[in-house]
């Protein structure tokens, strides 16, 4: 709001690289549901980015999210002090996930992306559906929210690619046992697209239901710009009004692979 | 009587090194030449070919008694973004087309007399009245802060309602910051004049977006008494052709928003970035499709080409940007329409297969109707395209609002006469009511919605 900012309660490492910030905004705390997302803008001359709100207190009014330094916008995000503000939020925007009984649900998160599977793993949970969480990281140092996810979850597998912690291996591996031997009702998915892609392929013969919620490129987050779009069922949506979520087996993810690399080279040079 | 004074512009080659103003302004002498050619008719025509209905008499005799201060506040009585239409407004095809003056000879330059009468209050730091009446207890929220939110936002403010204006941008101004580009209006002359609109006693929340942030139904329980949506056509359309998603095809809206509201320009001072090539195709030739390119030439792209389906006596465009824009060195391929994109290996824009097109009987829009000729494709070089097609209206509020009557395109219905949504209380007006249209007239349509509101409130 004009004159409003918007300040940190808490912004602490969480992994390696990854920061759990918590933000007070209590009329979007007030609001979200799982899957959406908030716009954010650190400082005079930053960019917008969109970042899913991984969970929200009413009581408190905060919302807290997280995020894994990876360019010069979670940079900056990661260096503000708590007490300090941004500048710019709004949210909560995307239509929310649809929750309700489906039956047995995995959840596949991979990286930082159990982030933002977690919420949706607590909603369908809250919904009755028992909960099956895989989760995927390159080595343990990464791993977030495992004891949060655990409370949530039925059953719970983690897979690291180096074997430093739980399996080693792929979350695929995992949910093709899963699905060979038991019926599953639903899979959502989130986190690198390489990996929604080969979920959405391996659960595509057996027919499950697969939800993938996608991070496409934005700048307002509202409809206006058609930066995020993305081709579904061969046309065009926009991830940030029509999704962030998508019936899997239906998105174009090498396209979406494609348009993710459009900054590449300018996001070296802002980070130099 | 003398003649028509022409305004300044910059010279081509120099404007398109940099994103500032093209057009200079009238200098004193200028304006009291120019203000001198009105002449001043019982019976106005000007006046009824004003949106907005500004005495444009009264303030240009005032130009020309050099009393300024009053020649502004004249305009200011209908007026509260006239430093902004004295720069974008189509006067050629408003007010200056009905111009006495103009039916023997060539009509009063009025935009140019209202920016010049503008920008001398802004220049010589003349405090608009700060309003620190007392307000009535009415609220009324408004709904997007853009040409028609302003203007409602501010007459309504006039009227002594306690208005509170939302926005879902980090930055208040709509279009006008996002979409109308530094050279042709300046975001500090927009930022200005929206200084005024607070003065004028009207509170401005921003990061707002309504219908996710807050719901038309909590802003009736918060206690406002009337809502004013206008919310703009915001939703860019794409030509549902192959490769359309391809790297390098921008919507003019990312486009211009990611250079004008982001400040791509002065990347990498500003964090946001814009990726573009050497040989640049803007597809469509409205002012959008013309900024864009001109936006285009000005990052440095070596080549920069309109692509549009009729010839140019049918570009909705402005005649002073079309001519800017040749001036510039801007090349047009007319009568062609884009059937395929072509990428490279990396899924980047290579090529654009294209279509002769002619023209037929004339449709709807009263232009004649573009047909494609068969067997006459061919392929053009782009390494960058946007697409500057057109906008529907933005889906939020009508998402978020399952009884809000719709027209086929997604507008807002309303009552022509009250302004009037399907839902009492509800008003709305703009873009959104009328698909894309101009900055003056979304203003006029902001006037009389806020008439309309005051008379419903009173009724109520």
């Amino acid at each position: 709001m004009e004159d409003t900012l918007f300040r940190t309660i808490s912004n602490q490492t969480i992994a390696r690289g990854i920061n759990k910030m918590e933000i007070l905004a209590p009329h979007i705390a007030k609001k979200v549901l799982a899957g959406q997302f908030v716009m954010l803008r650190v400082d005079e001359k930053g960019e917008r980015i969109p970042l899913t709100i991984a969970d929200s207190s009413t009581r408190k009014g905060t919302i807290t999210i997280i995020f894994q330094i990876v360019g010069l916008t979670t940079k900056k995000l990661g260096g503000i002090k708590e007490g300090n503000a941004i500048l710019d939020l709004a949210g909560p925007l995307g239509r929310a996930t649809e929750i309700k009984k489906y039956g047995t649900i995995i959840l596949v998160g991979g990286g930082v992306g159990i982030a933002e599977m977690y919420p949706v793993a607590k909603a369908f949970k809250g919904a009755g559906n028992r909960i099956i969480s895989i989760l995927g990281v390159r080595t343990k140092e990464l791993l977030i929210l495992e004891n949060e996810l655990r409370k949530v979850s039925d059953e719970i597998c983690i897979t690291t690619d180096d074997g430093s912690y739980g399996k080693r291996g792929l979350v695929t591996e995992v949910l093709g046992q899963i699905i060979k031997k038991e019926k599953v009702d639903l899979v959502y998915a989130i986190g690198p697209v390489i990996m929604m892609k080969a979920v959405s392929e391996l659960t595509r013969p057996y027919k499950i239901h697969t939800i993938v919620s996608l991070n496409s490129i934005m700048v307002d987050g509202t409809g206006m710009c058609g930066s995020c779009r993305v081709k579904v069922d061969e046309k065009s949506k926009f991830a940030c009004v029509d999704g962030p979520e998508f019936d899997g087996h239906l998105v174009d993810f090498d396209e979406l692979s494609k348009r993710l690399k459009l900054f590449i080279d300018l996001e070296k040079v802002a980070n130099s | 009587m003398s003649e028509r004074q022409k305004m300044p512009n910059r010279k081509p080659q120099e404007r398109i090194k940099d994103f500032e103003s093209v057009a200079l302004g009238f200098s004193e002498e200028q304006a009291l030449i120019e203000a001198a050619r009105c002449i001043q008719c019982k019976k106005p025509l000007c006046v009824g070919g004003c949106p907005v209905d500004i005495d444009i008499p009264a303030f240009i005799e005032l130009i020309k008694k050099k009393d300024y201060e009053a020649a502004i506040k004249k305009i200011k009585e209908k007026n509260s973004l006239p430093a902004i239409c004295g720069r974008v407004c189509p006067q050629e095809d408003q007010c200056e087309k009905v111009c006495i003056v103009g039916k023997k000879g060539v009509p009063v330059s009025i935009g140019a007399l209202e920016r010049f009468a503008a920008d001398w209050e802004l220049a010589t730091c003349q405090k608009s009245e700060i309003r620190d009446q007392k307000k009535l207890l009415v609220k009324v929220a408004v709904v997007g802060s853009g040409p028609a939110g302003l203007t409602c936002a501010g007459d309504l403010a006039k009227m002594g309602y306690d208005v509170i204006l939302f926005e879902s941008l980090h930055i208040s101004g709509g279009v006008l910051m996002y979409g109308i580009p530094e050279f042709r209006l300046p975001k500090k002359i927009v930022q200005a004049e929206i200084e005024y609109i607070k003065n004028l006693g009207v509170q401005i929340k921003t990061n707002m977006v309504i219908g996710k942030s807050m719901t038309v139904d909590e802003l009736f329980k918060e206690g406002f008494s009337a809502i004013f949506v206008a919310t703009g056509a915001g939703l860019p359309q794409f030509p549902g052709i192959p490769g359309e998603n391809l790297n390098r095809i921008y919507s003019a809206n990312e486009f211009l928003t990611r250079v004008n509201l982001m400040k791509a320009y002065k990347f990498p001072q500003y964090d946001t970035p814009i990726n573009i090539g050497s040989d640049v195709v803007a597809i469509g030739a409205g002012n959008v499709a013309f900024d864009s390119a001109r936006v285009a030439l000005r990052l440095g792209a070596r080549s920069v080409t309109i692509v549009y389906r009729r010839t140019e006596n049918e570009m909705p465009a402005r005649i002073e940007e079309i001519e800017n824009a040749k001036e510039e060195g801007i090349k047009f391929k007319l009568l062609t329409a884009p059937i395929r994109f072509i990428p490279d290996e990396k899924g980047f824009v290579k090529e654009i297969e294209c279509i002769q097109m002619e023209l037929g009987e004339p449709d709807e829009s009263r232009r004649r109707r573009p047909i494609p000729k068969k067997g006459s494709e061919f392929v053009i070089k782009a390494d960058t395209v946007i697409v500057a097609i057109g906008q529907s209206p933005n889906p939020l509020i009508p998402h978020a609002m399952p009884l809000l009557k719709l027209g086929k395109q997604g507008n807002i219905m309303v009552d022509t006469e009250t302004m009037m949504t399907s839902i009492p209380g509800i008003f709305a007006g703009g873009d959104i009511v009328t698909g894309a249209d101009t900055v003056i007239s979304a203003m006029g349509a902001g006037k009389k919605a806020a008439v309309a509101i005051d008379k419903y409130l009173i009724n109520k």
